[in-house]
This record gives C-alpha cells, sequence and structure tokens, in this order.
C-alpha cells in the first residue's frame, strides 16, 4: 500500500518546571512511500524518526498535516483501523503467554464477522510462524528465547492479521552485532516475500544503507534528503547527510574557492569550474584520497593501519576539522609507512562541496 | 570447617542471635506452655504434659465465637480489600487531573492512629441519647430503620467490623498496586492498542497478569492481617470483646493472658498454636494456588 505524508506536523508541549512553550517533533514533513518499498528513517536521535513511525501507526496524532494510506485519508483514524502492524523496539511480546498465544493475540481482537475459528487462527500462527522461521518455538514462552527469536514472534505478531503496513521501530538495536547481520537480511526477505510496503527507524546508517529500498535521513524533525542509499551517499545534499553516512565517516576540510580552483590550505586541490569566490566546507569520502608522489593535498602521516582487503592510513592536516583524517586505499598500493609526509591526489567524485554557513552543497563539477 | 565457613557464621552471629532469642525462642516457649497442663503462674509448676489445654480451648465457646468472628472476618475483607484496592488503583493510574490529590486522601487512613480512626466510626455508627449516627440517618432518609450497630445484632456489628478493616488495610493496597501499575511497560499497552484489543481484554489478558505477584503478595498478607486482628475490634467495641460477642483469635489469647478472665499462659498459648497452624496451612494453600495462578 501507498503511504503519502502531506505537511506532517507534532507538536508536543514542554515538560517540566522551566517547561517554554512547544517541542516539534515533526515540522512540515511531506513525503511518499511507494507500494511494496522497504524506507528507513535514519537520523540521530531525537530527529523525529520515532515520532513519524508513530504517526504512521496512529498512535500519535498529526498537529497538522494528513497520512494517506493508497487513496484514503486516515489521519484521524485509531491505528486498530488503519491495518498496520508494528514492532517494537523491546519487542513487547507479552511474558506470561507462549509465543503461539502472543502471535494469535491480534486475531483474538476481532469481532463480528471478522472474528474467526480457533483452526483458523491457529492456521495463520502457524503460517506466520513457518514465514519467520519460529515454529518449533510455538509453546515457549518469550522469556526462554534468545534475542533473535523474540524478534522474529514480534514481526510474526505484527504481520498475522496481514496489515498493509508494517512498521519497526529500531528492529535491531537490542541484538549483538552477530545477529543483527542475520536479522536484517532476515527482515528483507520477509519484506520481500510478503511484499509488504515497511518502514523501518533506524540510526545506524550501515542497517539502513544495507537493506531499504530508499532511505530518508531526518533531523531535527525536517526530512534532509530521501533517495536510494547508493545515490544519498554519492551526492548528499547537506554537510549533515554527508556525515551521518558512511563508515568510517566523511572528512571535512575548511577550503576556500579562489579563481574557480579548490584550496585546502594553500595548496590548489581541484579545479572548481564556475564557483563564485568563497569559503567553503570540502567533504572528501576516505575513500576519494589517492596516494601519489606529486598529489596536491599533503598531510602528515600518522599510522598506517592494514585491514586485509585495503588500507587505512592516518593522516593530519592543519585545514581538517576533525583530528585525524582517515583515507582508504587499495591493499596493493605500496604506503611507505615511515614518512613523514603523504601526498595525495582527490577523485574529484567523491569530493563535495559545501556552502560555509548554510552547510547545504554547492552544485558544481570538480576536475 | 573452612576458614571461610567460621567467617560466615561469624558474619550472621547478629542476625542468627537476634531471631533465635525473639523468634525462635518464643515460639518454642509458647509451644511447650500448650501442653503444660495445669500450669501455676504464681509457683512455675504444672501437673502433666498433654493436650488439656487444646481440648479446652477448643471446647471454650468464647474461643469458638472468636475463631468464627476471625475466619469472617478474613474472608469477608481480604478478597473485598484486595478487589476495591484494584479498582481505585486502576482509576487512579486511568486519570491524569487531581491524581496526585487523590493518592493523597486515599493514603491518608494509613497514617491515622487505629484509635482515632476508631472514634471516626463511633461518630458514623454508634446509637448515643442525642442521635442514631450517621450512618443511620442515612439509613432513615432512604426510609429505613435504625440499626444499632455497635451493640445491635451480630451481622450489623461485623459489617462495621469489615467495614473497618477494609478501610484501614486499603492504603497500603492502593500504593502497592498503583505502583505496580506504573512499572508496566507501557509498550505492552501500545502494542495492544496497534491490535485493537478492547480495553476490558486488555485489563485481563496483559495488566491483570503483569500485576498478579503482586496481587497475590497483596491477597496473602491481607488473609495473615485479617487472622491477627484485635486492635481493631478494640477500637470499635471496647476492651470487653466477649461480652460483645466480637472477640477475635488473637483478642481471645490477650484475654487469657491479661483480660478479666486472664491468668492462663497455657489456654492463651494453645490458642496462639492454633492459630499458628491456621495461618501456616492458609498461607500454603495460597502459595500452591499462586504458584499455578501468578505465571512468568
Amino acid at each position: 500500500m501507498k503511504i503519502v505524508l502531506q505537511n506532517l506536523t507534532k507538536k508536543f508541549p514542554g515538560r517540566g518546571k522551566k517547561a517554554q512553550g512547544e517541542v516539534t517533533a515533526v515540522n512540515d514533513l511531506s513525503f511518499e512511500i511507494a507500494d511494496g518499498e522497504l524506507l528507513a528513517l535514519l537520523g540521530p536521535s531525537g530527529c523525529g524518526k520515532s515520532t513519524t513511525l508513530n504517526l504512521i501507526c496512529g498512535l500519535e496524532k498529526p498537529t497538522a498535516g494528513h497520512i494517506f494510506f493508497g487513496e484514503r485519508d486516515i489521519t484521524a483514524l485509531s491505528p486498530e483501523l488503519r491495518g498496520v502492524g508494528m514492532v517494537f523496539q523491546n519487542y513487547a511480546l507479552y511474558p506470561h503467554l507462549t509465543v503461539r498465544e502472543n502471535i494469535v493475540f491480534p486475531l483474538e481482537n476481532r469481532k463480528g464477522k471478522d472474528k474467526l475459528s480457533r483452526e483458523e487462527m491457529n492456521a495463520k500462527a502457524q503460517e506466520t510462524a513457518r514465514l519467520v522461521q519460529i515454529e518449533e518455538l510455538m509453546d515457549r514462552k518469550p522469556g526462554e528465547l534468545s534475542g533473535g527469536q523474540q524478534q522474529r514472534v514480534a514481526i510474526a505478531r505484527a504481520l498475522v492479521k496481514m496489515p498493509g503496513v508494517l512498521l519497526l521501530d529500531e528492529p535491531l538495536s537490542n541484538l549483538d552485532a552477530r545477529l543483527r547481520l542475520k536479522t536484517r537480511e532476515e527482515i528483507r526477505r520477509i519484506q520481500k516475500q510478503t511484499g509488504i510496503t515497511t518502514v523501518f527507524v533506524t540510526h545506524d546508517q550501515d542497517e539502513a544503507m544495507s537493506i531499504s529500498d530508499r532511505i530518508a535521513v531526518m533531523r531535527d524533525g525536517v526530512l534532509m534528503q530521501l533517495g536510494k542509499p547508493q545515490e544519498v551517499y554519492d551526492n548528499p545534499e547537506s554537510l549533515f547527510v554527508a556525515r551521518f553516512l558512511g563508515t568510517p565517516p566523511i572528512n571535512v576540510f575548511e577550503g576556500q574557492v579562489r579563481g574557480e580552483r579548490l584550496y585546502i590550505g594553500d595548496e590548489a586541490v581541484l579545479e572548481a569550474g564556475g564557483v563564485p569566490d568563497q569559503p567553503v566546507w570540502v567533504g572528501i569520502r576516505p575513500e576519494g584520497f589517492l596516494p601519489q608522489e606529486d598529489g596536491p593535498l599533503s598531510c602528515a602521516l600518522g599510522r598506517v593501519e592494514v585491514l586485509g582487503r585495503d588500507i587505512s592510513i592516518l593522516s593530519s592536516h592543519p585545514a581538517c576539522t576533525g583530528q585525524t583524517l582517515r583515507s582508504i586505499i587499495s591493499a596493493e598500493t605500496r604506503v611507505d609507512a615511515s614518512a613523514a609526509q603523504i601526498h595525495f591526489a582527490l577523485k574529484p567524485g567523491k569530493v563535495f562541496l559545501f556552502h560555509r554557513e548554510t552547510e547545504e552543497r554547492i552544485p558544481c563539477v570538480l576536475g | 570447617m573452612s576458614t571461610n565457613n567460621k567467617k560466615a557464621w561469624l558474619y550472621l552471629l547478629p542476625a542468627l542471635l537476634f531471631l533465635i532469642f525473639f523468634m525462635v525462642y518464643p515460639l518454642i516457649d509458647v509451644i511447650i506452655y500448650s501442653v503444660e497442663e495445669g500450669y501455676n503462674f504464681a509457683s512455675q509448676t504444672y501437673f502433666g504434659v498433654g493436650t488439656y489445654n487444646f481440648s479446652y480451648v477448643l471446647h471454650d465457646p468464647y474461643c469458638l465465637q472468636a475463631v468464627k468472628n476471625t475466619f469472617i472476618l478474613v474472608i469477608i475483607t481480604a478478597p473485598v480489600s484486595s478487589g476495591l484496592a484494584l479498582l481505585i488503583s486502576v482509576g487512579l493510574s486511568s486519570i491524569r487531573p487531581l491524581r496526585e490529590l487523590y493518592q493523597t486522601i486515599y493514603f491518608l487512613p494509613y497514617v491515622t492512629n487505629t484509635l482515632a480512626v476508631g472514634l471516626v466510626f463511633m461518630i458514623l455508627f454508634q446509637r448515643t441519647e442525642y442521635t442514631d449516627g450517621m450512618v443511620n440517618l442515612l439509613i432513615n432518609w432512604f426510609g429505613g430503620e435504625s440499626v444499632d450497630f455497635i451493640d445491635g445484632p451480630y451481622w450489623a456489628k461485623m459489617f462495621v467490623l469489615c467495614f473497618y478493616t477494609v478501610w484501614v488495610v486499603m492504603p497500603f493496597k492502593i500504593l502497592v498496586l498503583t505502583s505496580a501499575l506504573a512499572s508496566v511497560n507501557q509498550d505492552y499497552y501500545k502494542a495492544a492498542r496497534v491490535d485493537g484489543t478492547p480495553r476490558l481484554r486488555v485489563f485481563t489478558k496483559i495488566t491483570l497478569p503483569m500485576i498478579s505477584p503482586m496481587l497475590f503478595y497483596l491477597v496473602i498478607t491481607g488473609f495473615i492481617g485479617a487472622f491477627k486482628a484485635y486492635s481493631d475490634a478494640v477500637a470499635l467495641f471496647g476492651t470487653d470483646l466477649n461480652a460483645a460477642g466480637m472477640n477475635t483469635i488473637v483478642g481471645y489469647v490477650y484475654d487469657m493472658l491479661y483480660g478479666d478472665s486472664g491468668g492462663y499462659p497455657s489456654y492463651a498459648s494453645a490458642a496462639a498454636v492454633i492459630l499458628f497452624v491456621i495461618v501456616l496451612t492458609i498461607t500454603c494453600v495460597n502459595l500452591l494456588v499462586s504458584r499455578k495462578k501468578v505465571r512468568y
């Protein structure tokens, strides 16, 4: 089912004694989620991504704006009438019920003509359990399951009523690193298999990039950028998005454009055609560096870390905003670890210019 | 014994000594008293050892009356007070405005002196030369006949005693239950809302099981507390409880020791042992039931 958010705004009243005015959690948010799409809401904590999810779910009512499922305006509808399945961060499995009872729980709530017989309910539960591969755990209590298994039960409970939309709130944050990798593939598989429109919230860009069709990066309740993971990574519209995506993070330099050339410190590193003279932020992805004898950017070499597949070079530059700048290069490249200086050439496609004040991307072709 | 073991016993010693002197020794002493027949307080002598004390106590109409009273009190007040406390705390948890004011009001009986409360109940229930008491005024207003709650029929007196007991034990239960309710993770309720769970089902299927350990704790302590009732009856009916027919087992024990008919530590001990056995049995039954019902 297609989801449309239209000028969605949510304000919370200020809390506590020093409460002043309102807190705007979501600010004039508008975007569309296509039918069958897996969309990640990505952002740092407090950016309004969970609130957005709650608004879609119906647990919160928007202060302004509308939400459509397909063509239907469901803004005023309560959660149970929206046909959504929600998986909570802590799974919220009822500890006193078995896995089967947990999964059947949403079905037992139905009344009137939607009411199912006990056999139908059990059949549906069994079918959903097969989908998430927990059939052999049906008679256990949630307390006897591992985190990953609980997660699957939670997904099964959300899916059993065949919702049009599946919402996941930080689905992987309670799992350990290895299980996280496995579970995110699992979520992707289940989503593909059911073709259900899915929105999931995360603050982990790795997670978002790896499984979603598109990601929506949010900050302070505002949508910063929406697009396919690779597009957003290759083409960040703002310094915030550039910084938020990518591990290791992007290196940011204070730079200057003079006479259509980009200077970092006193070194002219790239041609910047068509950009008026101004101070800029220069963002360079770690993979954007090429060690070269006569490269224009000279850095004080700190340390060389061999990672097997590639090498990570830690160096420093006075214009760099971070203490160290980290570059990732192919392991075939020879680097003299004992040298005091290292010279880099830059790959133009991995270098982005941002406005110094607004931190917005300056559209230009570097060369 | 290893050094560590010795150390452990050394650290346990203060608590052990305290328990032995103030708990174990008196308990054993009571049991010994209860089987010493014809014990004389002054000369510290007795005729022999046997079960006569128990037999006497169990044939004493005052004691039987006390046992009957106590059982009625327990059976009525423990469930009623727990149920009412549950209702009130659920109500308190679901309202926002004035919640703190209500919480304070409901907690007041807990910090009020038993005898002061007794006085208030006298004003409510006791018939004097000038008035029939507030409750009777209400009954009259609705067209009923006045009832003497303090010196009148047995059921009226029992009603007052139960009412009083429920009223006195409720604050603590409300306190425990409101905190138990507040500690239930809100996500369970959110999940239930997304699934469109009716409110009654949320209460019976989620809230109740979640707070069931606390609820059973309250029922068990409620049972035990009601079995030990004494001061409540005194506050309402004065010290001569046997005459009022409102004695409790603990009251009977006290009377046998110090009351007008007192000076019989053997009988008192026998009654105390009987009470001990009753409470022990009921508590065990309670625990067995709760182990089946309290899940998770």
